[in-house]
């Protein structure tokens, strides 16, 4: 683990017009890791996330409070948030395959941060599918539209353009929901190899999942982040708050 | 016991209620295909007025193809419509060049970028500018342009192709924009927060996300808008000055198909040659605009998906 943290979030909160979806949440994510984030719905993880690549932007009623440091620099000082943005991948929960070719999705990108040279768009466009375990798949059919193919396909085309920015941190929130089991082990076992260069952000619904890939995991509950620590001793019971044991155990949620 | 043989007697009776449930049922249907009866209705009454004309004097090769519209000429009346589709055309095309540039914009700001009141406000607007009666804006292209046009450009008529195209664009501007701006709100949040995500501008969000996928419901809206274009008859014939002529330049006046029923149709004598001849203009128009709105309603739909 390298001495400074990917990011620093300190007493973050959220708050859309009178509703408050997060509040005081303090936690760092490390370099190379697998940050999982687990809870219930209505926890405030999507918000978390949406607030780390600056989408409060452009939605007026999204308001972020508290520091999101990123590389040790406050996200809201950097003048040019497309460049920031294009430091962070997204993975959506369900697949956003746009209505563009296969090989358009991936090199969309590359295209947007002005790169031309088609060669150096065709190394990046299979670079990326076949690190997101699609490539052999869709080789033959990079021009037909990527809304075409079938959800856990689309899911990892997604994974594949969030890679073609060579993002810094990838943020994948409930990649799985609409994954079948074999896409999400085949996706999973892509995130433990990635993880070698490029830090993780896994918001995930299954507690399984967390345990499998997390190195370290956070909880949260009702817009508060009740715990954090490393993902074993969530599920040794080696907790601090109660509420945790019961979630992991599925007694709620 | 009894209760099963007072069952026994109810089941083939209805009721009440079942009869309501039926008439409504009819009422809804009358209703429902009455606009088909209409067109249906509509389609053989211009065709039966037509039908002598179509069957004796009609020659397919003059009447597509010569620039001669005389069908008040004692000795040889002639009766072709090229010059009249030529001005159909060329006011329809210029209008298109200035409602596409306006509508799509339009669309693009109210779709993407207004919130709120202003949103609320400028749809409304727009709507109130399609309610705007069509000889109000010919009375726009007669009083205002014509001596404006006449002025700029120092030409010695004002009522012309120019004139006509630039009414008939703000015309068709507004359903162009209601329609345009449909088919972008169509587009799914999602793509658009996966481009901005991915590090999109806002520009580069329209440019290469939305307009791509909203490209059917785009051209479905300019092709709504030719329809209305080539349908229009009232500002149409008060603004391009009515004078039958083969367009060389937009300050030539020219004149319409539709404006050519609307101002003859009342001088000619029922069922005469001339009067027949209008019907047979009426019946191309009917097709050209129903083929017009038919493809713009397939490819709204993306039954031709691009």
């Amino acid at each position: 683990m390298s001495a400074d943290p990917k990011l620093e979030i300190r007493d973050l909160s959220i708050r859309y017009g009178d509703h408050v979806a997060l509040e005081g949440v303090s936690l760092d994510v490390r370099e190379n890791e697998i940050f999982g984030i687990i809870g219930p719905a209505n926890a405030g993880k999507t918000s978390f996330l949406k607030s780390l690549n600056r989408m409060d932007m452009f939605n007026p009623a999204m308001k972020v409070g508290g520091e999101i440091r990123f590389n040790g620099e406050e996200t809201r000082n950097w003048a040019n948030v497309y460049e920031l943005r294009r430091r962070i991948g997204v993975v959506f929960p369900l697949p956003v395959g746009l209505p563009m070719t296969v090989y358009d999705n991936v090199a969309l990108a590359p295209r947007l941060a002005g790169v031309k040279n088609k060669a150096e768009l065709d190394a990046t466009v299979q670079r990326c599918l076949e690190r997101a375990a699609l490539w052999d798949e869709v080789k033959d059919r990079l021009d037909s539209l990527g809304s075409l193919l079938s959800g856990g396909q689309q899911q990892r085309l997604t994974i594949a353009r969030a890679l073609s920015q060579d993002p810094e941190l990838l943020m994948l929130d409930e990649f799985s929901i609409a994954v079948d089991p074999v896409t999400t082990m085949r996706i999973e076992d892509v995130l433990k190899e990635l993880k070698e260069e490029v830090t993780i952000i896994l918001v995930t619904n299954l507690v399984q999942q967390a345990r499998r890939l997390a190195d370290r995991t956070a909880f949260f509950l009702e817009g508060q982040c009740v715990e954090i620590g490393d993902t074993e001793d969530f599920f040794t019971g080696e907790v601090a708050d109660p509420r945790t044991r019961d979630y992991v155990e599925g007694r709620f949620g | 016991m009894s209760e099963a043989r007072a069952q026994a007697s109810r089941v083939g009776q209805r009721n009440r209620d079942w009869y309501i449930d039926k008439a409504v049922e009819i009422i809804v249907f009358i209703g429902g295909i009455s606009a088909i009866i209409f067109i249906v209705g509509i389609f053989v009454f211009i065709t039966k007025e037509g039908l002598g004309f179509l069957a004796d004097t009609f020659d397919f090769k003059e009447f597509f193809f010569s620039p001669n519209w005389r069908p008040t000429s004692e000795a040889n009346p002639t009766y072709g419509i090229l010059a009249l589709m030529a001005g159909t055309a060329s006011v329809t095309g210029l209008a298109m060049l200035v409602a596409i540039p306006f509508s799509l914009g339009a669309a693009i700001y109210v779709a993407e970028f207004a919130t709120g009141k202003t949103r609320e406000a400028l749809k409304v607007l727009v709507e109130l500018l399609a309610a705007i009666p069509s000889v109000v804006w010919g009375f726009i292209g007669l009083s205002i342009m014509n001596p404006l046009i006449i002025d700029l450009f120092n030409v010695p008529i004002g009522l012309t192709v120019l004139n006509a195209g630039i009414i008939l664009g703000l015309m068709a501007a507004p359903i162009m924009t209601s329609i345009a701006e449909d088919a972008l709100k169509a587009v799914p949040d999602r793509y658009r927060e996966a481009a901005e995500a991915m590090g999109a501008t806002r520009w580069q969000v329209i440019f290469k996300v939305v307009l791509p996928a909203a490209k059917n419901g785009l051209l479905g809206a300019v092709l709504l808008g030719v329809g209305r274009g080539f349908g229009e008859t009232m500002a149409v014939l008060m603004a391009t000055g009515h004078a039958i002529n083969i367009p060389t330049s937009v300050f030539d006046s020219v004149r319409a198909l539709t404006a050519t029923i609307a101002a003859e149709l009342g001088e000619t004598a029922n069922g005469s040659d001339h009067y027949q001849a209008l019907f047979t203009i009426g019946i191309f128009l009917f097709i050209i605009t129903f083929l017009i709105n038919l493809s713009a309603d397939l490819i709204v739909r993306g039954v031709r998906k691009g």
